[in-house]
Order: C-alpha cells, then sequence, then structure tokens
C-alpha cells in the first residue's frame, strides 16, 4: 500500500501551487482556481489521513469542504463578473479603488 | 488653666444658616424681590445671627469659667487616623468676637439700605454682604485650623468682590485683584503653618488640627516647629491684617463702598490676623522670639501707618491707614503677651471705626461721593448728627480717657512696657501722639474752618436719612460707653470682658496701680498734644500746615507718597514678575518648550500617519501576502513551541 506520506506530499504541494498562484497571478478567475486548488489539496490530505487513521471523519469533512467550495464557487464567480462590468478589467492590481 | 464644661447647643448651626439662607435668596431672587424686601432680609439674616449670639452668650454666662458651646454640621474629613469635623466651638474668644461680627454687621447692614439705596445692584452688594457674616462666622466659630481656614478664605474671597464691586471702572477691579492675590501670599503663610503644625502633631501620633485638642497637647511640639509654625501663621495674619509687609492691600481697597469699608475693611475681616493669633496663643507663647517679632511689627506698623496718614488728603485713605495703625498696636499686644487686651482693642476699634467710616460715608454722600477733604470744610452746621458722632468716634480713637479706645489701647500699652522692651512702649506712645494729630486733622479739615466745598455741591448738601445717622448714634453711643466693659482692674466693677477672656487665652501680668496710671497718664498726654497740635494747625492757624509741609520738604513728599512702598514693591515684586512671566515664560517656555510639545505630538502623528497609511495599497493579493506572512509566521511558532516542549 502506498504511504501516507506520499498523499501529504502531495497535498503540500498542491497547496503550496494554490498559495502561489494566488499571490502571483493577476488575473482574478486564475488566482479563483488557485484557491479550488488549495481547497483540493487540504481534501486529499484530510481522506488520505482519514483511510490512514481508520475513520470516516476526513471523508465526511470533505463533503462539507466540497459543498462549501461549490457555493463559495458561485459567489465568487458572481463577484468577478459584477467586478468586470462595472471596471471592465479582472485585474487585480487595476482593482485598488480602496487604497490610500 | 480653668476646667469648664462643653455643652451641645444646636443653635449654633442656625447662626450660620440664617445669613446663608440670606444669600440664596439675594443671589437667586433678590432681583424680582425688589429693593424692601432685599434690605429686610438681609437685615433680619444679621440681626437674627446676632440675636442668637447673644443666647448663646447667655447660655455660656451660665456655665463655669473655661466652659464653650459646640455644635457639629457634618463629618468632613475622615482619612486613616485623621478625623475633622465641620465643628462649631463657642468660647469665650468666640463669642466676643461672633457678638462683634453680628452686632457691628447688623447695624451696618442697616446702615447700607440708605447708602446703596440708589445702587441698582443691591441685590448682589447684599448677597456679599450676607455672604461675608457666614465667612466670618465660620472663621471665629470654626472648632479647628482647616475650618478656620475655608472662613478665613471665604471672607477674603468677600473682600475681593466687595472691593471690586463697581467692576466697571478698571481701577477699582484692579485694586480688588492686588487686595486678592496680596492675601494669597498671606494664605500661603497661613495654609503652610497648617501643614506644619499638622505634620509636628502627626509625628507625635496625634492626628488633630482642633484647637482644644492642640492646645492640651501642645507640648508635643518642638519649639523649633512652634517658631516656624508661628511665623508662618503670622504672615498669614499680616496679609489678612494689612500689617507690614503685607498691608499694601489695604488702602487701596478704599474704592469699594463704603459701608464694605466700614464692615469688612475696618471692623472686622482686617481683625481675623489678631483673632487666629490670639486663637493659636497656645502656641505664640511656646517661643518668646516669635511674640518679639509680632510685637515688633506691629508696633512699627502702627507708626509706620500712622505717620503716612498725616500727609493723605482722602478721608478714606486716612482712615484706612489709621486701621492699619490700630491693628499694629493689637499685634503690638498680642505680642507682648495681652490676647486679651488685643482682642478687647478689636472690639472697640469695630465701634468706632465702623463709626468713623460710616461718618465719612454719610458725608460722601452728602457731597454727592467727594472723598478729597481739601473740598470739604464747614460741614458741621449741614451735618449735626455726622458732626456730633464723628467727634466722638475721633475722641475715642484718639483714646482721649473715657472713651472706649482709651480703655483698650491703655491695657496693650501696659503690657508693652510690661514685656520690657521699652521701646515698643515708646513707639505705642508716640503712635498715640500722632493718631490725635491725624485724627482730628481728619475731623477738623471735613467739618471746620472755611468751606472749600465745591459751589455746584452747595445747594444739594443735606444730613442724611434716618436709616444712616440711627446706625452712627447707636456706634456713637458704643463708642463712648463700650470701653467701659474692660475697666482697669480694681476699678468699680474692674475688667469684666478681661475676666471672661481669661480662660481662653491667659492671663498677663499687669504694674501696680500708681505705675499704670503714671503710664496711662503719659499716653493720654501724647495723645492730647496731638489732639491740640491738629487744632493749633487746622483750626487756629490755618496757614501753617501748608509752611510746615514746605519747611519739611522730602519727608513731606514721602509722606504723602506714602514712603513710595507701592512703587517699590512695583519695582521689586510686581516688574520682575512681568518680565518673567512675559519674557521667559510666555516667550521663551511658552513659544518654545509648551508650543513645541504640543505642535510637536501633532507633527508626529501626521508625519507618523503619512508613513503608515502607506500599506493601505487597495491591491487584495498585498493584503493575502500579508496573511500568509502572519500565518507562516504562526506556524513557525507553533512547530517551535512544540519542539521545545514537546
Amino acid at each position: 500500500m502506498t504511504p501516507v506520506s506520499y498523499y501529504l506530499v502531495l497535498g503540500a504541494a498542491l497547496f503550496a501551487i494554490g498559495v502561489a498562484g494566488v499571490v502571483i497571478r493577476r488575473n482574478l478567475i486564475v488566482i479563483f482556481m488557485s484557491i479550488e486548488v488549495m481547497l483540493n489539496a487540504v481534501n486529499l490530505t484530510l481522506v488520505a489521513l482519514g483511510r490512514a487513521l481508520g475513520s470516516t471523519d476526513g471523508q465526511v469533512m470533505v463533503f462539507f469542504v466540497m459543498t462549501v467550495g461549490a457555493a463559495e464557487a458561485a459567489v465568487g464567480l458572481a463577484l468577478i463578473l459584477a467586478a468586470f462590468r462595472s471596471r471592465h478589467t479582472i485585474k487585480a492590481d487595476e482593482l485598488n479603488l480602496m487604497r490610500w | 488653666m480653668v476646667n469648664g464644661v462643653v455643652v451641645e447647643f444646636p443653635a449654633l448651626k442656625l447662626m450660620l444658616l440664617l445669613p446663608a439662607l440670606g444669600v440664596v435668596f439675594n443671589l437667586f431672587l433678590g432681583r424680582r424681590a425688589g429693593r424692601a424686601i432685599v434690605n429686610v432680609v438681609s437685615v433680619a439674616a444679621v440681626v437674627g445671627a446676632f440675636l442668637l449670639a447673644l443666647w448663646a452668650l447667655g447660655e455660656l454666662l451660665a456655665l463655669p469659667a473655661g466652659s464653650a458651646l459646640k455644635a457639629t454640621l457634618w463629618s468632613w474629613i475622615y482619612v486613616g487616623p485623621l478625623q475633622i469635623d465641620l465643628g462649631l466651638r463657642f468660647d469665650a474668644l468666640a463669642a466676643v468676637m461672633t457678638l462683634v461680627v453680628s452686632g457691628v454687621g447688623s447695624i451696618i447692614h442697616l446702615y447700607s439700605c440708605g447708602y446703596m439705596g440708589e445702587d441698582p445692584d443691591y441685590a448682589r452688594f447684599f448677597a456679599y454682604m450676607n455672604l461675608f457674616t457666614l465667612s466670618m462666622l465660620v472663621l471665629v466659630l470654626g472648632n479647628n485650623l482647616l475650618f478656620m481656614f475655608i472662613g478665613w478664605e471665604g471672607v477674603g474671597l468677600c473682600s475681593y468682590l466687595l472691593i471690586a464691586f463697581w467692576y466697571d471702572n478698571a481701577q477699582f477691579a484692579y485694586n480688588g485683584r492686588k487686595a486678592f492675590v496680596v492675601n494669597r501670599i498671606g494664605d500661603a503663610g497661613f495654609l503652610l503653618g497648617i501643614f506644619a503644625l499638622a505634620a509636628a502633631f502627626a509625628s507625635r501620633g496625634l492626628w488633630t488640627l482642633d484647637f482644644a485638642a492642640m492646645r492640651e497637647h501642645i507640648s508635643l511640639v518642638s519649639s523649633a516647629v512652634a517658631t516656624m509654625a508661628g511665623l508662618l501663621f503670622f504672615l498669614g495674619a499680616t496679609g489678612k491684617s494689612a500689617q507690614i509687609p503685607l498691608y499694601v492691600w489695604l488702602p487701596d481697597a478704599m474704592v469699594g463702598p463704603t459701608p464694605v469699608s466700614a464692615l469688612i475693611h475696618a471692623a472686622t475681616m482686617v481683625t481675623a490676623g489678631v483673632y487666629m493669633v490670639a486663637r493659636l496663643g497656645f502656641l505664640y507663647q511656646l517661643t518668646p522670639a516669635t511674640m518679639e517679632v509680632v510685637a515688633a511689627v506691629g508696633a512699627i506698623t502702627a507708626f509706620f501707618a500712622a505717620t503716612v496718614a498725616l500727609a493723605q488728603s482722602d478721608i478714606k485713605r486716612v482712615l484706612a491707614y489709621s486701621t492699619i495703625s490700630q491693628i499694629g498696636y493689637m499685634f503690638l499686644g498680642a505680642g507682648a503677651g495681652a490676647f486679651g487686651a488685643a482682642i478687647f482693642h478689636i472690639v472697640t476699634h469695630a465701634f468706632f471705626k465702623a463709626l468713623l467710616f460710616l461718618g465719612a460715608g454719610s458725608v460722601m454722600h452728602a457731597l454727592g461721593g467727594e472723598q478729597d477733604m481739601s473740598r470739604m470744610g464747614g460741614l458741621r452746621r449741614k451735618l449735626p448728627v455726622t458732626h456730633a458722632t464723628m467727634l466722638v468716634a475721633t475722641l475715642a480713637i484718639t483714646a482721649v480717657p473715657g472713651f472706649s479706645g482709651f480703655f483698650s489701647k491703655d491695657e496693650i500699652l501696659e503690657a508693652a512696657y510690661v514685656s520690657g522692651h521699652y521701646w515698643l512702649w515708646g513707639l505705642g506712645v508716640i503712635t498715640a501722639g500722632l493718631t490725635g494729630l491725624y485724627m482730628f486733622r481728619l475731623f477738623f479739615l471735613t467739618f471746620y474752618g472755611r468751606s472749600r466745598v465745591e459751589a455746584a455741591r452747595l445747594p444739594r448738601l443735606h444730613e442724611s436719612p434716618a436709616v444712616m445717622t440711627i446706625p452712627l448714634v447707636i456706634l456713637a453711643l458704643l463708642s463712648l460707653g463700650g470701653g467701659w466693659i474692660g475697666l482697669p482692674a480694681g476699678m468699680l466693677w474692674g475688667d469684666r470682658i478681661g475676666e471672661f477672656l481669661r480662660p481662653v487665652v491667659g492671663q498677663v501680668k499687669s504694674v501696680p496701680g500708681l505705675e499704670a496710671l503714671a503710664l496711662s497718664a503719659v499716653a493720654s498726654a501724647a495723645a492730647l498734644s496731638g489732639l491740640v497740635l491738629a487744632f493749633v494747625f487746622y483750626v487756629a492757624a490755618p496757614g501753617l500746615p501748608e509752611r510746615a509741609a514746605a519747611w519739611s520738604g522730602a519727608l513731606y513728599r514721602a509722606l504723602r507718597e506714602k514712603y513710595y512702598v507701592d512703587e517699590l514693591y512695583d519695582f521689586l515684586v510686581t516688574r520682575p514678575l512681568f518680565f518673567l512671566s512675559d519674557v521667559a515664560f510666555d516667550r521663551v517656555i511658552d513659544s518654545y518648550a509648551i508650543e513645541g510639545l504640543v505642535d510637536g505630538a501633532a507633527a508626529a502623528a501626521r508625519g507618523g500617519a503619512a508613513a503608515i497609511r502607506r500599506v493601505e495599497t487597495g491591491n487584495v493579493q498585498h493584503y493575502a501576502l500579508t496573511y500568509l506572512c502572519g500565518a507562516l509566521a504562526v506556524l513557525a511558532y507553533c512547530l517551535y513551541y512544540s519542539m521545545r516542549h514537546g
């Protein structure tokens, strides 16, 4: 059987990629996708640990995360759409009205 | 000390309540109530206090000698072992003072109804007058130093308010401030004296400021502390009682309404210093050096002020200097150990000096406010009652035998002689002669000789109304007979007031009868020669004063200009102080240090904010990065912690 540490390393790597995407990329859609990558990295970790420990808690939590993630996707995409309609851009560094 | 009893007497509280109600009424309802009701209320408040004082005196006389009545208003300060109540104590000393304050106060309040009859601000005037009566009663009835200090400050405040009563005159307002500031210096001394005494007792385990308790345990105080505290208290007394070096405010205080001059700046408030020294007599008697200072300052002030009074032309100013001089006598007596004689002189002085001021007020009233004696003269036919009563008062202050001033001044001079400081006695006798001279100068210049009244004022010249002349007559009777309560011991009924006061203020040595008689004769001869000299100068040979003035040249100018003391203080104190505050404090410390600090704080806030606000970029990714850094830091800390503590 594949050791659990493989899954954990993969999850951490995916999470790090997601973080990098959120911090570095300018396109809001891409940032949004990166957040999804982070969510799924966590999901992978939860499932892997749940299986390794012989518990169903991890799977239950993953269901919740997926549900919240779906709702968040709907709201987030709607926000991006609204931002594009008013500002005609979805670049994060150009949406900076709330500055000093 | 004779052992008396202390009896609870709640009516003492009422004595304070009546004037207090008068203040409240006059202040808030006075204008609406109208002149007549204000007059009735404010006079009734003081007369009521006087009647209560008489009742209390009756109760006190029924008790054995050395007794006291007491009442407690409230518990005031309870800090650890220190307990101070707002308590009242009516012993012989307080009784005499209370009767003078409320008695002479009643007469002057009555007179004020006439004198202030034209003034539109009568309600404010009477509110202040009642407040003064209240404060003065607190001062004399308070059973501890702090409560007395409240009264002490209260009378100072009223003095200021009433000197500057006509505050739309800038000079009057300035004189009020001057009185207030000069008194403040003395008050600081009083306060420091309280601290010194309280600390001295507390260090020996006695936490009290109560007069009776302090008196009983005065042996706990070392003579060094007693000297210091005594001198500090005396500094307070020189401020309030207008003695050298703090007397300068009193002559300027004469710009207040004349009843104020009579009540506050002659009869009662200015004698508070003497009362305080007598009240603390047990402290002063510990240190002969302090007593000598008191006596010397008193005698020198008496002489000094009498010489100045010789050359003043403003009638009220002459009276002001004569007040300073007479209070000097009181301190001379107190310093010689004759506290009873000093208090006796307070009483007789209250009678004749109040009368002199009210008489001067009556003259001014008749002349439409004229105060300059060089524009008076020949008024005796126009103002017969004023003339007659003023004559009695002038004879009394000159200490002509039989008049009230004679008995009290005689006791003081005898005590000064017995104390062994013959130069003080000599100065007192010379001052007695000067007193006769300047007082009869005032009297003759006002009522005799050729009329120098301005022609425009002559037709309106009139004697004052009855509400003013009746108080004059009452005071004249008191000035005439008031001294007979203190005859020399062994004569007729003897020294009644002295015996009454003795349990509180102590005994003095006296000289054998024949020697005492000789002393009296010398003092009276001096006084009478002053009188005769005044007659020669101002009635018999009216040209003589000018020739004498021209002949004495610089001396006369110095007297007329009050020895240039005001100018000296101006040069030594006022100007350096203004210079210091203007240049050092305003232009340097205020402009640079204070404003630098305040502006600096504002600039620092603005500069800091300008730098820090740049973190708010509005770019959501910057915030995300910050958040990441924070999360990593927390993570790092958790890892570090778990590794350390496993």
